[in-house]
């Protein structure tokens, strides 16, 4: 048991780490949490997967178009456009952040900014899969402990 | 003889004190059965002693030293016997003193006395020799005096002593001896009454004097004075006299003479001023009347100031009297009686106009209690001269007015006058039904005072008759007045009375009409429902051209007359008042395409061009009942469709601005500007069949076919226009139709009153998520659900939080998809509108007619500008929801959304 409590605290920590001080996550993330019942256990990683299956599709796209020899910037746009939305939904705050800038560049049609903003997409992609798989983990600890995800106001 | 028995013979009896006193100096004489004693006088000084005492009264004087005789006779009555002779023997008696001349008169007198005292047959007296002599001796006396004391028989009858003063011949000193001493004791009396007339005299100026001093109105102080200096000079005449007694002078005499002088010229001027006087004095008298008539005249005045102080009270309390009953017929018994008793009438009459005009009856009188068929034309001279006069006439005793009472033809008639009493606001009494003749109507009032007394109408009581008169109009207007008013209070309580029994049997008709036409609605309602439900069915079969036509010329009456019987329950509801707007936040922009949506097929069909128009300033959300509105507009524009075969419609919809709001006012509708309302305009202008001008007011009220023709084309406008205007009356609007005439087309237009919504600021703009926290709705359990989505994660967190809610979710991902999984089940559709969200809603409402019964269009947005909201109202979605959405969030949006049917969140 001590070992139990000690990693809801450790996760608690972890996810205040998340939220408070480096703004990875925000409020919506704790929605999510919150969806997260008997009906739809994994809820949560479902989600998280799927935004980064999602995610890794769109950055490869977006990749992709900038590699044409014409860039449809608006064919960006849309990608940017919908990984802002997923990014939304799943509360990943700092990558949100990032796509509003995305899309103001796109619209500039500037090329550079466009492509430090997809390098850092790539690069907030890779950071917030570490931390996430980190709390995943720590969460799959705690249940098969038999404890149970401390709720998230 | 005389001196024999002089000193011999003693009186019998002693009568008197001085007798026994005096027995020297008495002589008896004694003839027959009489004595009478006579006193002498002595030639000596104590006879005047004796004489004193005998008398009581002194002489003035007496001049000692004379000796008088005097002899009587008394002659004895027959009855006695005489004593010597056979004759009566004469009594002689002794005169104390010989007398003058004019003594022997004084004599005659004391004998006839004597003998009437006592009672003798015959007195006789006779004067001896001696007398002569006397006589001579006496000259020159003032007074004389002699007494005669008589006894006879064995009586003593002692008479009072005689005075006899008789004036003594003023002889001057040197008629017979000049320097003859005077008597003495005389002299003496003479001089003390001298003294004391001086005194007299001078002590009488004194207090003259001293009343004129002290007098000071005394008006003649010159008669005083002079009556003064009158009495002083006499009073010194006789002070002079005091010297002439003796020896005196000649410068005496001078002295005497010259104060007689003065006196007797001071009394001539005396009279003589008295005579002056005199009329004066008189005159004086005469003024003392005078005044004194005048103090009598002021007194009467004085009383009949009182008598009309009397009056005036009388009116006072005749007038309280009066004016202290309203009722017609009090006052005129009381102004008859109170007058009669304050003027004590014999007889007072009011004579009231008979309502034909020409006669006068008889109303009221003193004396007969209840006067019947008297009447006298009104044209009499009388009458008339009393209604031409505002003053009180004398009439003629004669007249018929005053005739009043059968007359003895004893006694002549008393007085009479007459005075007219205006009858003000004649129209409220009975006679009211007059002919306008004349403005105005008089009552008359007769006055009689008592026969036979002599009494006549004196100028105040005739004032007071007048006031009296003005008094009695006005309190008979007062009377005829509360007459009236009193009246008119009877007339308007039948009136509610009936009114009120009219309103309960009206209501009780409303309520049995509202209560059939709430049943009726209900039973038609079903069967109608089962008629175009399976119409519809029909029409999805294989049917033959012909029976298509049929099915839907079934379909659309009975759609029709679904629409009369909602129009008959509305208008019901409407009239009984039961009927209040639902007001709500409505997207008023979706209002206007949603009817354009619904009066496009047929207008496509009769191949009319519909055109909406609205104005760019029109807010796009109102408060107010979006379902009456709807109702109206359609039904206007549904008018316009049905009346029109060809040309266009054109719908235009504005805010009527405040400042030409006034252009707009007819004498129902008065709108006024305010900051939370403003008023919509709507106009319907078509080419259609129009109104001809004098149609146009019937064209509001129910069940009216203004155009026969048109009708028959096109089904009627029915109740819709009568129910239009009750339903912008309700929204404080105003609804009227304007048409150049038939075939010209026409326009409709209403103006209504509409509420900005509720924005306090900008930025919660129309979303309400977070009221009403009690009421938000919790359980969604079973609801249906579809997300559209392209963004997959999006797409399975809202879907996890609808599941979350209990929701059934169905998740699509492309609109294609959407319209090919959504039915008439699904309540509400969640959707981006990034991509073609906005042509999706289009569909939904196309596909779906009535707005309850499709799914509601909500745009889940991640963009948070403002044109993503216009867009999405615009293209007339139900809401438009801001991610991120949390479940506190849904469920309230959910809660709001099935609630309201709209949810707009701020941006």
């Amino acid at each position: 048991m001590d070992a139990i409590s000690q990693w809801r605290k450790q996760w608690f920590d972890y996810i205040q780490y998340l939220r408070q001080e480096k703004g990875f996550l925000d409020d919506q993330f704790v929605q999510l949490k919150k969806l997260q019942d008997e009906n739809s256990p994994d809820f949560v990683v479902e989600v998280i997967s799927l935004f980064f299956q999602d995610s890794e599709k769109l950055l490869n796209n977006m990749a992709n178009s900038f590699e044409q020899e014409v860039v449809d910037f608006k064919q960006i746009d849309a990608h940017v456009h919908q990984f802002k939305g997923s990014s939304a939904s799943i509360g990943a705050m700092r990558i949100k952040n990032v796509c509003v800038t995305f899309k103001n560049y796109c619209e500039a049609q500037n090329m550079d900014g466009c492509l430090r903003c997809l390098q850092q997409l790539q690069q907030e992609c890779s950071v917030l899969k570490n931390k996430l798989e980190k709390l995943l983990n720590l969460e799959r600890q705690i249940l098969a402990a038999g404890g149970s995800i401390p709720v998230l106001e | 003889m005389m001196a024999t028995t002089k000193s011999q013979r003693r009186p019998q009896e002693i009568p008197t004190k001085a007798a026994r006193d005096s027995d020297e100096g008495h002589e008896e004489i004694a003839m027959g059965v009489g004595v009478i004693k006579v006193p002498f006088v002595e030639a000596d000084s104590t006879i005047s002693k004796r004489w004193k005492d005998y008398g009581g009264q002194l002489l003035t004087s007496f001049t000692p030293r004379r000796e008088l005789v005097m002899s009587a006779t008394i002659i004895e009555s027959p009855s006695l016997p005489p004593t010597s002779s056979s004759s009566p023997p004469p009594v002689r008696f002794h005169a104390l003193r010989a007398h003058s001349l004019s003594l022997s008169l004084s004599l005659d007198l004391i004998v006839c006395l004597v003998a009437e005292k006592i009672g003798l047959f015959h007195f006789v007296v006779s004067l001896d020799s001696g007398f002569c002599v006397a006589s001579d001796l006496l000259s020159g006396y003032d007074f004389q005096s002699f007494a005669f004391f008589l006894h006879v028989k064995e009586k003593v009858h002692w008479l009072s002593l005689l005075w006899l003063d008789h004036l003594v011949i003023m002889e001057s000193c040197n008629c017979i001896e000049p320097q003859w001493p005077a008597d003495e004791l005389l002299m003496k009396y003479q001089y003390i009454s001298d003294f004391f007339i001086a005194l007299a005299y001078f002590s009488i100026p004194l207090e003259l004097i001293y009343f004129v001093k002290k007098s000071a109105v005394f008006p003649y102080r010159w008669v005083l004075v002079q009556f003064g200096a009158f009495i002083v000079l006499c009073g010194a005449t006789h002070l002079i006299n005091l010297w002439t007694f003796t020896m005196h002078t000649r410068t005496v005499a001078i002295v005497m003479t010259t104060a007689k002088v003065l006196t007797a010229a001071v009394s001539c001027v005396t009279a003589l001023m008295l005579v002056h006087i005199i009329p004066d004095l008189l005159s004086v008298k005469t003024r003392e009347l005078f005044l004194k008539n005048k103090a009598a005249e002021l007194d009467r005045e004085m009383g009949l100031i009182r008598t009309q102080e009397e009056t005036g009270r009388h009116v006072r309390m005749l007038t309280h009297e009066i004016r202290s009953t309203l009722d017609r017929h009090t006052i005129l018994k009381t102004t008859l009686v109170e007058l009669g008793r304050t003027l004590a009438l014999e007889e007072c009459a009011l004579w009231m106009p008979m309502r034909t005009g020409l006669e006068l009856r008889l109303s009221y009188t003193l004396r007969q209690p209840n006067p019947v068929g008297y009447t006298v034309p009104i044209h009499l001279p009388d009458i008339n001269r009393a209604f031409n006069n505002n003053c009180p006439v004398k009439i003629s005793p004669n007249s018929p007015v005053a005739r009043l009472r059968p007359h003895g033809g004893k006694y002549a008639y008393g007085d009479v006058v007459a005075v007219r009493v205006p009858l003000l606001h004649l129209s409220n009494f009975q006679i009211n039904d007059w002919p306008e003749l004349s403005t105005k109507r008089y009552a008359l009032m007769v006055l009689m005072l008592p026969a036979d007394s002599a009494r006549q109408w004196h100028v105040h009581e005739l004032e007071l008759v007048q006031v009296v008169a003005d008094q009695v109009a006005v309190a008979l207007s007062h009377a005829a007045i509360l007459e009236e008013s009193m009246r008119a209070r009877d007339l308007l309580i039948e009136q509610n009375v009936a009114l009120d029994l009219a309103r309960r049997e009206a209501e009780t008709a409303i309520r049995a009409r509202n209560d059939f036409l709430a049943v009726m609605n209900h039973e038609m309602r079903t069967p109608m429902h089962a008629i175009i439900a399976l119409s519809s069915l029909l029409q999805e079969t294989e049917l033959t051209p012909e029976q298509r036509l049929m099915v839907e010329t079934i379909l659309k009456s009975s759609n029709l007359l679904a629409t009369l019987i909602n129009d008959v329950l509305d208008l019901s509801r409407l009239e009984d008042g039961s009927l209040q707007l639902e007001k709500g936040t409505f997207n008023l922009h979706s209002v206007f395409r949603e009817v354009l949506n619904l009066i496009k097929p047929v207008a496509s069909v009769k191949k009319l061009t519909v055109t909406l128009n609205i104005a760019s300033d029109l807010s796009v959300y109102a408060v107010g009942d979006e379902k009456r509105l709807m109702q109206t507009i359609l039904n206007v524009s549904g008018n316009a469709v049905k009346f029109s075969k060809e040309g266009t419609i054109s719908m235009s919809a504005f805010v009527v601005k405040s400042e030409s709001l006034r252009e707009y006012r007819t004498a129902e509708f008065f709108p006024l500007p305010s900051d939370n309302h403003f008023y919509l305009c709507v106009q319907v202008k078509d080419t259609g069949a129009g109104i001809s001008p004098q149609d146009i007011p019937k064209i509001f009220t129910k069940f009216t076919q203004t155009q026969p023709l048109a009708t028959r084309n096109s089904g009627g406008s029915g109740l819709g226009l009568a129910i239009c205007k009750r339903f912008v009356n309700l929204m404080d609007g105003h609804i009227w139709i304007e048409s150049e005439g038939l075939g010209k087309g026409c326009t409709a237009s209403f103006i209504v009153k509409l509420g900005f919504p509720d924005r306090p600021n900008e930025s919660k703009l129309h979303f309400v998520p977070k009221v009403q926290a009690n009421h938000v709705q919790t359980n969604f359990t079973g609801l249906k659900v579809l997300v559209m989505d392209e963004n997959g994660v999006s797409r399975s967190v809202t879907k996890g939080l609808l599941v979350h809610l209990g929701c059934d979710v169905t998740t699509v991902s492309s609109s294609d998809e959407c319209l090919r999984v959504v039915s008439q089940e699904h309540k509400v559709v969640f959707m981006d509108v990034f991509t073609d969200g906005y042509e999706f809603a289009s569909h939904i409402r196309e596909r779906f007619g009535k707005r309850h019964e499709r799914p509601l269009v909500v745009a889940l947005t991640g963009n948070t500008d403002k044109s993503t909201t216009e867009n999405c109202i615009r293209f007339g979605l139900d809401g438009v929801i801001l991610k991120p959405v949390s479940i506190d969030k849904m469920r309230n949006v959910l809660s709001e959304l099935l609630e309201h049917r709209f949810l707009f969140e701020a941006m």
